[in-house]
């Protein structure tokens, strides 16, 4: 295939397609080599996070040092095993191995669950949306001065909370939402970053992440105790506890794993009981640090039993990112990282025109409103485009992809052809890839690298999932 | 250029005539809530007492999908445990809740707001940030039929 993504798409092959549940790729491949067929949503996710299994298990891309605490663990529980369940159970009771057992599963599953499930991750605004949102900011700023103020300010019991607005998922954060930097995504209820557990703990994962260290503690205490009863029972019946300690093998590391564990369950309690993200705790937003008179936790129950019930055993919140979903063919611009081909608007239309009112209706709201947002600020964000491309504004699914777009513009001024026409560029996009794949297998390859970073800039509705390519968060090229 | 003359031909046929947002009411907490002020947009278009009822409606629904109770709580208990594995095969209350909601949205579209030339979009589909609500141009609804 010598076409880059965006030149493989056949409005024939596309018009009486419907998305079937083909098999996702996996991440890694470049999807610029394989027909093109229906994308499930996770597929194009923009932020920094790995799918696996069709997209049910998320994890940061910054996987931290996930493998080394369960390495960590395995080992520890893997030599209270082998060297102190034989003398316990053959000295107290079998049901030694059975609790550590229990204890041991519980942990791994409560890991599992906190690193492989969704933190709270809120989706990136609609190019709409942001388009509103910063007609509303625009309406409400002054104009006198740039940049217009990006806080809001809401009332929560009472008490005034400073909604920011986040210049990357194009919205206002609700409260105690915050942006990770290294998974490049809003996470509700955001409280920190776990590179143990190589993932963000947020809203829907904190309980279980409080499950694990707590389990953890158990389980390391549990060890402890039987490493320390077998040290005593050995010393009782032999010749000392030196003697004993020289007979099995040295088992110090597990003190300092089970204070630290320790600890940090403290401290997670404390904030459990509190109604507290560590986000808000190392910050002291509610703990008048700031100098501000009477600011109090506005989100706490005033009651431990209450807050440590509402955290922990409270209704489980639903995934917002939708990972199963597939990618609309038939939507301009519902996220910023929506691929859209113009004729496959057109093929599209034709088969809605033969559907029900609310059918055209609802294929209809997915198009970007043409009247919405503020054409210029998009438009100026990008003064390096190339001024021969013209680019519905309207329908620019992220202004901050437009560094992708320069990317665009620069590639196509090293062609030849002349883009005097938006056509014209997509064309000899098309015609600079032949020409680059006649060379080689290796440059046809680097032609697909290339044209799978740099998006098309035929002004069709929107940009394709190439531009999360050109920021390189979520394609890894080989 | 084609193309854009042959998409923005395609808007007009589908006559989206604008958007707007209803944004979240962050005056009681996180919970979800939206808010039910009549944006100044539908005033021609649909009535304002029979849009606020919507708004009230579907925001005792999530209420009662994020409701603290007893329900709730032995859900939670359980969940923890069976080490959360009851996720796998359970579907949850809140879950439950979100399809009454995208039953209910679909009901007042087909039955109040399609005629009017407005669409609800469901909020889940929107992370729960917005209700999208898109009005459309008259001549659109002639073209469908």
């Amino acid at each position: 295939m010598n076409n880059c993504e965006y030149q493989q798409i056949d409005p024939q092959a596309l018009s009486g397609r419907t998305p079937t549940p083909a098999l996702p790729p996996p991440p890694a491949v470049i999807r610029g080599e394989e027909r093109l067929k229906a994308r499930k949503k996770w597929e194009v996710f923009p932020g920094k996070n790995r799918f696996y299994c069709g997209g049910r298990i998320i994890v940061s891309r910054q996987s931290g040092v996930l493998p080394l605490t369960i390495g960590l663990i395995l080992v520890t529980t893997g030599l209270f095993f082998v060297f102190d369940c034989p003398f316990l159970v053959k000295h107290l009771t079998v049901f030694i191995p059975a609790i550590g057992g229990g204890l041991f599963v519980f942990v791994v599953i409560s890991l599992l669950h906190t690193s492989f499930t969704d933190p709270g991750i809120l989706p990136r605004a609609t190019p709409d949306e942001a388009a509103d949102i910063e007609r509303q900011i625009d309406n409400s700023g002054s104009s006198s001065y740039r940049p217009p103020p990006r806080t809001k300010e809401v009332m929560i019991n009472q008490q005034v909370v400073k909604l920011k607005y986040c210049f990357t998922c194009k919205m206002f954060r609700p409260p105690r939402t915050s942006h990770c930097s290294l998974c490049d995504n809003c996470v509700e209820r955001f409280d920190h970053h776990c590179p143990w557990v190589g993932n963000c703990v947020g809203k829907r994962n904190y309980r279980f992440f409080y499950t694990f260290i707590v389990s953890l503690s158990f389980l390391t205490a549990f060890i402890f105790g039987c490493v320390a009863t077998h040290l005593a029972l050995r010393a009782q019946g032999g010749r000392g506890l030196m003697f004993a300690l020289q007979e099995s093998p040295a088992r110090y590391p597990f003190t300092t794993e089970f204070w630290s564990i320790l600890g940090l369950s403290g401290f997670h309690t404390y904030l459990v009981a509190s109604n507290l993200t560590t986000n808000e705790d190392i910050k002291g937003s509610w703990s008048g640090k700031s100098g501000s008179e009477d600011t109090s936790n506005p989100y706490s129950y005033n009651s431990i039993i209450t807050n440590c019930c509402s955290i922990l055993c409270g209704p489980m919140p639903p995934s917002l990112i939708d990972r199963q979903g597939f990618v609309p063919v038939e939507t301009a611009t519902q996220t910023s990282s929506t691929e859209m081909e113009v004729p496959m608007l057109a093929a599209k239309e034709t088969n809605v025109c033969a559907q029900g009112t609310i059918d055209l209706l609802e294929t209809a709201s997915r198009s970007p409103c043409p009247q919405t947002g503020k054409p210029q600020a998009v438009v100026t964000s990008c003064p390096d485009a190339n001024p021969a491309v013209t680019i519905n504004p309207a329908l620019i699914s992220d202004p901050a992809a437009m560094p992708s777009l320069t990317c665009g513009g620069r590639h196509l001024s090293h062609t030849t052809s002349p883009p005097d026409e938006p056509r014209q560029p997509h064309q000899h996009h098309n015609r600079h890839h032949k020409t680059r794949t006649k060379k080689s297998h290796s440059s046809k390859r680097a032609a697909l690298h290339v044209s799978s970073l740099s998006p098309p800039t035929s002004p069709g509705p929107g940009l394709t999932g190439t531009q999360h390519q050109g920021r390189g968060s979520f394609i890894a090229l080989p | 250029m084609a193309e854009t003359h042959a998409l923005q031909d395609l808007q007009h046929q589908a006559a989206v005539a604008s958007k707007v947002y209803i944004q979240r009411d962050y005056n009681s907490g996180t919970i979800c809530k939206f808010q039910t002020k009549f944006p100044s947009e539908l005033e021609s278009r649909v009535d304002k007492q029979q849009f606020e009822e919507t708004m009230h409606t579907l925001n005792n629904l999530y209420a009662e999908a994020e409701k603290i109770g007893g329900k709730s709580y032995l859900e939670g208990c359980l969940a923890c445990m069976t080490a959360y594995t009851i996720f796998l095969c359970m579907e949850t209350h809140y879950e439950k809740v979100l399809k009454k909601i995208a039953r209910f949205i679909k009901e007042q579209n087909e039955k109040i707001y399609a005629p009017l030339g407005l669409l609800l979009t469901d909020p889940i589909e929107r992370g729960l940030r917005v209700v999208e609500i898109t009005i459309f141009e008259d001549r659109s609804i002639g073209f469908g039929r």
